[in-house]
């Protein structure tokens, strides 16, 4: 990166001229090499990893919502399969786009690593020898000025000095001087950085661990593997090492939008708090905490979010003796803004094999029931009532896992009213009990908790991935702002007696603006001087 | 006062500056088109004459030499040179004009922040609006510096657009937020984005503006009144230099705060998939401008796609796709 000329300039010094004849399986691999650290392969790259990120945000994304990716392919018979096995679906997992980055990264290695050496080169040696005629530079001047001449190269080295430049005479009439070194630097740092953002990354992948639980209040977690509703850990991390803390949920509070009617406002959210009762271990001190959005809570072995919230009405069913068979808060996942949440009931010790029992339906905070159906018109529990339908037979067909908000009614009949005459549809308002025809037993609403979703993460990469991307912020900034810049004085005696002339040049990388008013400033400064 | 009231007065505030501002885009037309009759036109003294040089090219010693600002000076003065006193003279007034309807953005978007009790930054309207008063905040500090009355009408003109978007598309009533907006990241996280988006804004509107000037050249009068095409291609380059680390800066902000709020740094929701996208794609434009064999054109045609994405991240991503960023508020 010696040559700071005005011109764009690839700073690999790339030449056409690399195919040589002789080129063997080295020669072969050289120039492959080259081309993949050069510049306009990583501009390619680059382009090509904007265009490769597109389709994650138009297609779902499996990882993200895994229920609408199998919806999306399901509606889409032809495309959905095809595309889902060339990875639209798991876009930011998927082999092509990881060729791109690890491309793009191994050719920012092979780039940044031979500049950090010349730079370094670079910042030990001295400004190069000023060339013969300075006035040929684009930026330039002379002046005229009293002293002697090594009296006016003196001062001329403390007049660019004091402008930060790194002066060296190469000989007894010129001055070189150089100055922005910290342009490479950052630059240097920046590109260096962002593989310190990735390799935290790919840290935080293999070692860290996400896992999601509902808690209804008065209820109790413990940290273990068990007890997740979903568990995502990194390939290298062994479950059996969590930190074995416990948390009871003792209250929720939920606020929503009352005074605004507007569109989009109304009944939206406006507060959501958790509190808990928290021990680093069982049987450890108890200690009050709480969980907000925006406020998560450091267990000490992973961070534990608010993720969500919803509510989980106590339902009790009885059979046709008035045994207890299930007596549970049962979680109902809200579906939309108001809270119109879905859930079921899963009673496999209700009768004989074959004719275990199951309700699916609607758990509803603020109920209507007209031509529209049964939903919720605000979010929170003012009118709270469940509508559910009743089915018998196999709960678990085949024992395959399914979803715990509903029922897979492949080997289940749907139950009828009394008179037979048509479905069963069951309203319960808190406190209700509905008795099932033909014997069936008794299902009883008893009243309503709310649950929160409590995510847990722990991601060990986080704090390299974050140091990292703030020095590439910081380099970037050296980088943009700083001016490279040479600048070339030679002296030579006047006409008059006791005066001398002095020529000025200056050198910048790029087109620099600046570097006129550079000139003019250590020109003035030396007048000052002398 | 009610908050029902200020949230009037910063509506009606908003009408106020659109109204000023549609005056300040006229008199950039008439100062640009020069369509005022040149009964008055003398060709001015040197002073603004130099001004406006100075504006295309650095001036100071040595930079005269160049080829290239002699061509600035020639076509400066073939264009500029020509415009009528009166001309001028509605492109000082569009000046006060644009100062006063930026002025106006500003109470605005005070009295709905004040009206809330909440930074005003929460919904796809009071994005639409911060963004115009950035808009306009880059150019007039900018013009403190520099005279740049040629460029007041292409940045003016799309700010109205967006402000008559905001209005009628995407207005929503002045409400609390809801809790995952609860947050001090969200006044540095969505303030340093709505910057850079003004000053991207303006770099893409200067970027325009060099590829037509380079295109058509000297042949339409209105592109002859503008500066010469390297220096508009360099006013472009600075603009982008300044807010590409401010969109660095969005993006790690971003990621801090979707980890307090979400759980994890990176989702790859279709916002987050956006913001990296215009990242990356304005890191090609600086790439692009010092890759030996790319021309400063092509280069330049790079940050127009950036901003084209950063359109599409604004009015599309946050409208039709799902995503946890669902904050438009429609
Ligand atoms: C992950 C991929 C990369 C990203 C995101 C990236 C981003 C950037 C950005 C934003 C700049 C402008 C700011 C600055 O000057 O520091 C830049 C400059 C530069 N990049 Fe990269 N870069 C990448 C890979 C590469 C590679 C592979 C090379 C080498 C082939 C390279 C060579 C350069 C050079 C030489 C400059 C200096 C340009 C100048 O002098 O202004 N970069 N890069």
């Amino acid at each position: 990166m010696s040559n700071l000329s005005t011109q764009p300039q690839d700073p690999r010094g790339d030449r056409d001229d690399i195919t040589q004849p002789r080129l063997g399986a080295v020669g072969l691999l050289r120039f492959a090499w080259r081309q993949l650290t050069s510049m306009r392969t990583a501009l390619f790259l680059l382009l090509l990893l904007a265009v490769a990120a597109l389709p994650g945000s138009v297609f779902p994304q499996r990882s993200i919502d895994a229920v609408r990716t199998a919806d999306w392919i399901a509606r889409h018979e032809t495309a959905g399969p095809w595309l889902d096995r060339l990875g639209f679906f798991e876009v930011y997992a998927s082999p092509w786009f990881a060729a791109i980055y690890l491309l793009l990264f191994i050719s920012l290695v092979g780039c940044v690593l031979p500049r950090s050496k010349v730079h370094w080169k670079a910042m030990r040696a001295q400004p190069p020898r000023a060339p013969k005629r300075l006035e040929r530079l684009a930026a330039h001047d002379s002046a005229e000025m009293d002293g002697s001449q090594d009296e006016v190269l003196e001062q001329l080295r403390g007049a660019l000095k004091s402008a930060r430049f790194r002066t060296h005479s190469h000989d007894a009439t010129t001055v070189s001087a150089e100055k922005g070194y910290l342009k490479e630097t950052g630059n240097l740092f920046f590109h260096l950085a962002l593989i310190g953002v990735i390799v935290g990354m790919a840290w935080g992948h293999l070692f860290g661990w996400k896992g999601d639980v509902i808690v209804p209040v008065g209820e109790t977690f413990a940290n273990t593997a068990a007890r997740y509703d979903t568990l995502s850990p990194g390939p290298l991390v062994d479950p059996a090492d969590f930190s074995p803390f416990v948390m009871t949920l003792t209250r929720f509070d939920a606020q929503f939008e009352t005074d605004v009617k507007g569109k989009g406002q109304f009944g939206s959210p406006r507060d959501f708090t958790a509190y808990v009762d928290f021990q680093k271990s069982p049987g450890a001190k108890v200690e009050k905490k709480v969980i907000r959005v925006n406020g998560p809570l450091e267990t000490g072995g992973g961070t534990a979010f608010l993720l969500g919230n919803g509510y989980a009405p106590h339902i009790t069913v009885k059979d046709a003796e008035g045994r207890v068979t299930y007596s549970d808060s049962t979680p109902f996942l809200a579906q939309d803004n108001f809270y119109t949440s879905v859930g079921a009931v899963k009673v496999p010790g209700a009768g004989p094999e074959g004719k275990q029992l199951g309700f699916a339906g609607l758990f509803l905070p603020t109920a209507v029931l007209d031509d529209q159906g049964p939903r919720s018109v605000f979010p929170d529990v003012l009118e709270p009532a469940l509508a559910l339908s009743a089915f018998e037979g196999t709960l678990f067909p085949g024992g395959r896992p399914q979803s715990v908000y509903s029922l897979d009614t492949a080997e289940m009949t749907q139950l009828k009213n009394k008179e037979g005459t048509d479905l069963l549809r069951i309203w319960l308002t808190p406190g209700q009990t509905y008795t099932l025809p033909g014997g069936q037993g008794s299902i009883t609403f008893d009243g309503v908790e709310r649950f929160a979703g409590i995510s847990i993460r722990n991601d060990p990469g986080k704090e390299l991935t974050l140091i990292s991307s703030l020095v590439a912020l910081l380099g970037l900034i050296l980088s943009l702002t700083i001016r490279r810049r040479r600048v070339f004085v030679r002296v030579s005696p006047a006409d008059t007696q006791g005066r001398t002339v002095v020529h000025i040049g200056g050198l910048a990388k790029d087109d620099d603006e600046g570097m006129g008013e550079q000139l003019e400033d250590v020109l003035t400064q030396l007048k000052e001087r002398t | 006062m009610t908050h029902e009231t200020l949230a009037s007065y910063a509506n009606l505030s908003l009408y106020s500056a659109m109204g000023v501002l549609t005056l300040a885009m006229l008199g950039y037309a008439v100062y640009l088109a020069g369509w005022l009759p040149a009964r008055d036109a003398v060709v001015e003294s040197t002073t603004p004459e130099r001004e406006l040089v100075g504006a295309g090219v650095g001036t100071g010693v040595g930079a005269g030499d160049s080829a290239g600002s002699e061509t600035a000076a020639t076509t400066d003065s073939a264009g500029v040179g020509e415009v009528s006193l009166r001309a001028r003279k509605a492109g000082g007034v569009a000046q006060m004009f644009a100062l006063l309807g930026t002025v106006l953005l500003l109470v605005s978007a005070g009295l709905r922040g004040w009206s809330v009790e909440r930074w005003p930054l929460g919904n796809m309207f009071e994005f639409g609006v911060a963004a115009a008063l950035f808009t306009m905040v880059v150019f007039v500090v900018w013009g403190l510096r520099r005279d740049l009355r040629w460029l007041g009408v292409f940045v003016v003109a799309p700010v109205l657009i967006l402000l008559g978007l905001a209005n009628t598309v995407w207005y929503t009533e002045a409400a609390e937020l809801m809790p995952s907006l609860k947050s001090v990241w969200l006044i540095i996280h969505v303030t340093v984005a709505t910057i850079s988006v003004g000053l991207f804004a303006v770099g893409f509107v200067v970027a325009l503006l060099y590829l037509a000037k380079d295109r058509w050249g000297a042949g339409r009068s209105v592109l002859r009144a503008l500066p010469e095409t390297r220096s508009l291609e360099r006013f472009a380059y600075g603009l982008h230099i300044i807010s590409f680390p401010l969109w660095t800066f969005t993006l790690i902000a971003g990621a801090i705060w979707a980890r307090q709020a979400w759980g994890s740094y990176w989702n790859w929701d279709p916002k987050e998939v956006w913001t990296f996208i215009i990242w990356v794609v304005y890191a090609a434009y600086l790439h692009a401008r010092v890759t030996s064999g790319w021309k400063r054109q092509s280069a330049t045609w790079i940050a127009v796609a950036g901003f084209a994405c950063i359109i599409i991240n604004y009015a599309v991503v946050n409208v039709y796709f799902v995503g946890q960023h669902s904050y438009s508020g429609l």
